[in-house]
Order: structure tokens, then C-alpha cells, then sequence
């Protein structure tokens, strides 16, 4: 720049100063509150904060008083109601006037007037960055850090050696068996019986009524004892029965239904919630998580909402006894989508 | 001297005697009356059938057709059975105000005996399901009644019988104070868009289980406190924010606020 700034002063280095800066304008004069000038309001206040300080004071003993007035009675539900409801208001109220009384208190009364506090330089002074250099060079002679080499590498190469065994723990964190191949299958096989949730007991074609709709599980599900719960939340099913005029079924699919019973996965495929609220009528299944409709006359597709993909259906058939029994397994994966998902 | 004893005594007796006669006449004659009724219940007579019969020509058959075949309007209703016109007749919900998602309970429009003669005639039409047997309205164990509730009934009904949405404009109703009768119903019957649950889904002593459970939350409040509604995480986070959050924001403002 050839023309020099007038208002623009530098100083050493890259450090610009404006001339026109707006100057620390300081304090604002003191605000009298009316408790400084009238000494009648002052004495009000005081009396008002110590009322609340008492009554602070009446209201935790209060508290202490009600746990033996309303005390809880074993196996009497609404005396552990009345009880929490009572004490817990006491003592909520009891914090809440102590409290308040502590603010007014420092509002009104206590000294109103300003003050700054500077922060101390965070550059030490000379002496003692000097004094601290001595110290680290007096250390380094003294433990021989630098002149001991081949002590100060070992000592490098065992604190790097240390973490190892930590990735071997880290490892284990990780499922044992590999994810996606139980994402991939449920416990339906061909041939298993679908049985009423919760008891388990297998349901007879002629049992599904038109208008019907049943909350099925495997019926061997039981004999799952530690993943019982992980296999349900896979393996579990809505069974319905339509009319059969109503059900438009495709070529590929035209035996995997039974005289107008069909099953269809009840975990959503958008994020994993059971879609079970039927219409019996419209043949919608509505998710109640995020409103993705289905039309089961459809073979469950998307009418509305988030959800990518229709849901799964069971190929389900009739065995010698007349129970509905699965054809095989889901043909692809039930439930939301997850990374090694081809479909 | 002799007679003023003798009315004296008189008196109080004759009045609780004939206190006495009166209630065991009127207690008879009800007992007698209400046991004629129900045994006309169980089977109804012919009289109450062709009441039956005039009754839906003049209030149903618009919708319905004269022999209850069905029109454009409205199902047939052949075979739906008695329980089916108890329950949509019994709540209001028959006949309808007008079309619209769905038909919506309301102040009933037929006194009892016109809608057991209705129920009569439409359960003459063809064999379906009847009145259930009082045995299976009371009592029961609401602990399986309330895990049944919970598998069959609570993805629409919520958890706690409080009703919930469904799809265009149409919703599964509350629950709560409903006629033991109307529940029983409700899943025989399927009404509307309610899947069916027949005793073959859910047994009578099942169905008994899921009214016990149902009635044991009409009877006893939420223990937890103020329930709002029971509508679950949206309403409660509202009245959280608005409530609780608000409440702090005006203590955060007193807090910095200077004194005057």
C-alpha cells in the first residue's frame, strides 16, 4: 500500500490498532433499587425472605410429619400414590421457598454495586519460565534421558508395546457369530406349526374365520430358551383370512396361501415396529410408528408412508391334520433394511 | 282406657305389616316378571320376531334392504347374528347419522326391547352368533386378561384402552366404562374395521379374562399419578415442554432479572 491509513496506527508486528476504536464506556452509573432509598421496603423484604425461610422450615418437617400420617401400607398401591404425591409436594415446595428466599435475598438486599475481577496474565513472568526450563534440564541430567539411549528407547518401545493386547479385548466386543446370517432367517422351517401367541397352540385352518386375524408364533418357539425373545421378535406373524375374491395374488405366489389365509411378517420394514393394526374392511395394515400402510390384498404392498419394501410374506399350507403349517422359511430377509441386504 | 292400648298396638303393627306385604308382593311380582322375560330371551317368541321384523323395515331397511340382503348402502346382514345388532343398535352406532369414515358411538335410539326384537328377527334371518351366557361377563383373571389385551387388542386399542388412529380418518375407539356385553361383542362380531376374534381365536373364558382386565382399569385410577390420557410419549412430551421446560424458563428469567 502506498497511501498510508491515518486512521489505521501499527505498532510492532501484525497487530493493528484502530485509531477510532470504540473505547470500555466502564460501569453504568449505580442503580438504586427501591430497597436502597426506602428503608420501609427494605424491612419489607427482610420480613418477606424470612416468612419464606420459615415456611421453608414448616414445610420439610410437614414432609417428615406426612411419611407417618400417610405412611405406605405393603401390597396397598394408592397409599404409595397418596404417599410419593404428598411428601415429594412438601419437599419440593419446601426447596422451592428456600430457594427463592436465597434469590430475593441477594437481589434485593445484598450489596448492588458492580466490581471486576482481572484475570491474571496467562504467561508466566520471566523468573519462573526461567526456573522451569532449569528444572526440566536439571531432570534430563540427572535420569540420563538423553544420554542413556539405550534405556530411553526400551522404555519407548515397552509403553508402545503396552496397548497390544487391548485390540485382541476390543475384538471381543464384536458378535461372535457373524449378523447377517441371523438377520437372514427366522425360526420358521417348513413344516412348523403356526401357533397362537402367547400360548403356543397350534391353529387349525378351519379356526380362521373370515375377518380373522391371529397373532402367530412358531410353535417350537419355546424350545428357543436364551434367544427365545431375539427369535420371537423375528419369527413373529399375522395371520388373516380375506375373502378370496379380495386377494389379488400373483403367479409366483399363487400357493402360498390357504383358501384366503395369509401370513405376513409383523415386523415393519421400515424400522423394525410390528405392524399389526388390521382393517378388516379395507385391508389395510397400518404401522403405528410412522404410518407406512400396507394392503394385504395386495400381498402387503406400500400404499403410504416410509416404508421401502412389502412386508415379507410366510408361505404358509395345511398339513394331514389340518393345522397351517409353513411351506419353508421367509424367502428373504424379515424387518428393516441393514448393509448386506441385497434385495 | 281399653281401646286406647289396643290402637296403640295396632297402629305401628298394621303399618309394618302391610310395609311388609307390600315389598314381598312388588319383590314377587318383579321376580315373577323379570323370569318370564329372560325365558322369553332365550327363546323369542313369535310376536317379538314380527316386531323385529317391522322395526328394521322402518329403521334399518333403507340401508340394509327389507330382508336384510344388503344394498349399495349398506352389508347384508344375514348371518351376523343377534350379538352383531346388540352391539351396533345397543351403542348407538345403528343406526348411522351419516356416512362418513366410520359410524361413531352415540346416545342409543331404541329403547331394550325393540333392539332384542330386532336381534331376534335378524338372528332368524340365518344361524350366527348369539348372546353370550352371563358366566363369561364377570369375574376372570385380569393378568392374562391383560397380557391377551396386550397381543390382540392394544396395537389399535393402546395399552391402556385409551383408543388410537387408524388409516383415513377412521380410529379403533377408548375403551374405558364399556358394557361387558359391547366388549364380548366387539370381538365376536368384528364390527366395522375390527378384525374378528371368534372363540376359536380367543376362547369365552379368554374373552372373560381380556373384560376383567378392562374393567380392573376402570376401576382403579392410574397408581402412577396424573395419566394424561394414557396417550403415550407425544402427549406427555408436550405437557413436559410446555410445563416443565416453561417453568424453568421463567425461574432462568427471574434469576437474571435485576432487582428494581
Amino acid at each position: 500500500m502506498a497511501k498510508s491509513d491515518k486512521s489505521v496506527a501499527v505498532r510492532g508486528g501484525s497487530a493493528v490498532e484502530r485509531a477510532d476504536r470504540v473505547e470500555n464506556p466502564g460501569f453504568e452509573p449505580e442503580h438504586k433499587r427501591i430497597h436502597d432509598v426506602n428503608p420501609e421496603k427494605a424491612a419489607g423484604a427482610e420480613r418477606g425472605i424470612s416468612i419464606l425461610f420459615l415456611l421453608s422450615a414448616i414445610l420439610s418437617v410437614t414432609a417428615f410429619a406426612l411419611n407417618f400420617l400417610f405412611p405406605i401400607v405393603p401390597g396397598d398401591l394408592w397409599s404409595v400414590r397418596l404417599n410419593t404425591l404428598l411428601v415429594g409436594v412438601a419437599i419440593a415446595a419446601g426447596l422451592l421457598t428456600l430457594g427463592v428466599g436465597t434469590v430475593h435475598w441477594a437481589k434485593a438486599l445484598m450489596h448492588g454495586h458492580e466490581l471486576v475481577e482481572e484475570r491474571h496474565e496467562t504467561r508466566g513472568d520471566e523468573p519462573t519460565r526461567k526456573r522451569a526450563i532449569e528444572i526440566f534440564q536439571e531432570a534430563n541430567k540427572e535420569s540420563g534421558w538423553t544420554r542413556r539411549r539405550l534405556l530411553r528407547n526400551s522404555l519407548i518401545t515397552a509403553l508402545v508395546a503396552f496397548p497390544i493386547p487391548a485390540i485382541a479385548l476390543f475384538r471381543d466386543l464384536a458378535p461372535a457369530a457373524d449378523p447377517v446370517k441371523a438377520l437372514k432367517h427366522t425360526a420358521w422351517k417348513a413344516g412348523t406349526r403356526l401357533a397362537r401367541d402367547p400360548s403356543g397352540t397350534p391353529i387349525k385352518a378351519s379356526e380362521v374365520t373370515i375377518g380373522s386375524a391371529f397373532h402367530v408364533i412358531p410353535e417350537d418357539l419355546h424350545n428357543y430358551e436364551e434367544t427365545f425373545l431375539n427369535e420371537k421378535a423375528k419369527s413373529a406373524v399375522l395371520l388373516m383370512r380375506l375373502p378370496v375374491e379380495e386377494l389379488n395374488i400373483s403367479e409366483e405366489r399363487k400357493d402360498w396361501s390357504y383358501d384366503g389365509i395369509v401370513a405376513y411378517s409383523k415386523i415393519c420394514t421400515h424400522v423394525g415396529c410390528p405392524v399389526a393394526l388390521y382393517e378388516q374392511q379395507t385391508h389395510h395394515l397400518l404401522c403405528p410408528c410412522h404410518q407406512s400402510q400396507f394392503d394385504v390384498s395386495n400381498e402387503c404392498a406400500v400404499i403410504f408412508g416410509p416404508a421401502a419394501r412389502p412386508l415379507p410374506q410366510l408361505p404358509i399350507t395345511v398339513d394331514a391334520e389340518g393345522y397351517l403349517v409353513a411351506q419353508s422359511d421367509f424367502l428373504e430377509p424379515v424387518g428393516p433394511s441393514f448393509w448386506e441386504r441385497t434385495q | 282406657m281399653a281401646t286406647s292400648p289396643r290402637r296403640g298396638r295396632r297402629h305401628p303393627l298394621a303399618s309394618i305389616a302391610l310395609l311388609l306385604v307390600g315389598l314381598f308382593a312388588s319383590g314377587g311380582a318383579y321376580a315373577l316378571f323379570t323370569g318370564a322375560a329372560t325365558a322369553a330371551d332365550n327363546v323369542p317368541s313369535a310376536a317379538q320376531v314380527e316386531n323385529g321384523k317391522a322395526l328394521f323395515a322402518a329403521n334399518c331397511a333403507s340401508c340394509h334392504g327389507l330382508n336384510a340382503e344388503g344394498t349399495k348402502a349398506g352389508p347384508s346382514l344375514v348371518g351376523v347374528g343377534a350379538l352383531a345388532v346388540e352391539f351396533q343398535v345397543g351403542t348407538g352406532r345403528m343406526p348411522m347419522a351419516g356416512s362418513g369414515p366410520q359410524a361413531e358411538k352415540k346416545p342409543v335410539q331404541f329403547a331394550q326391547d325393540e333392539i332384542d326384537a330386532m336381534a331376534a328377527w335378524v338372528a332368524s334371518l340365518a344361524p350366527g352368533p348369539g348372546m353370550p351366557d352371563a358366566e363369561y361377563l364377570s369375574g376372570g383373571d385380569a393378568s392374562n386378561g391383560a397380557e391377551l389385551f396386550r397381543i390382540n387388542c392394544a396395537m389399535c386399542h393402546n395399552v391402556a384402552g385409551a383408543g388410537g388412529a387408524l388409516t383415513e380418518g377412521k380410529f379403533a375407539p377408548n375403551l374405558h366404562n364399556i358394557d361387558p356385553v359391547h366388549i364380548y361383542a366387539a370381538m365376536v362380531t368384528g364390527p366395522q374395521n375390527m378384525p374378528v376374534f371368534s372363540d376359536m381365536n380367543i376362547t369365552p373364558e379368554e374373552k372373560r379374562d381380556i373384560i376383567a382386565y378392562l374393567k380392573f382399569m376402570d376401576e382403579n385410577g392410574s397408581v402412577g399419578g396424573l395419566d394424561l390420557g394414557a396417550l403415550g410419549p407425544v402427549s406427555e412430551g408436550l405437557f413436559v415442554w410446555i410445563f416443565a421446560l416453561g417453568g424453568l424458563v421463567a425461574i432462568t428469567i427471574w434469576l437474571t432479572a435485576k432487582s428494581n
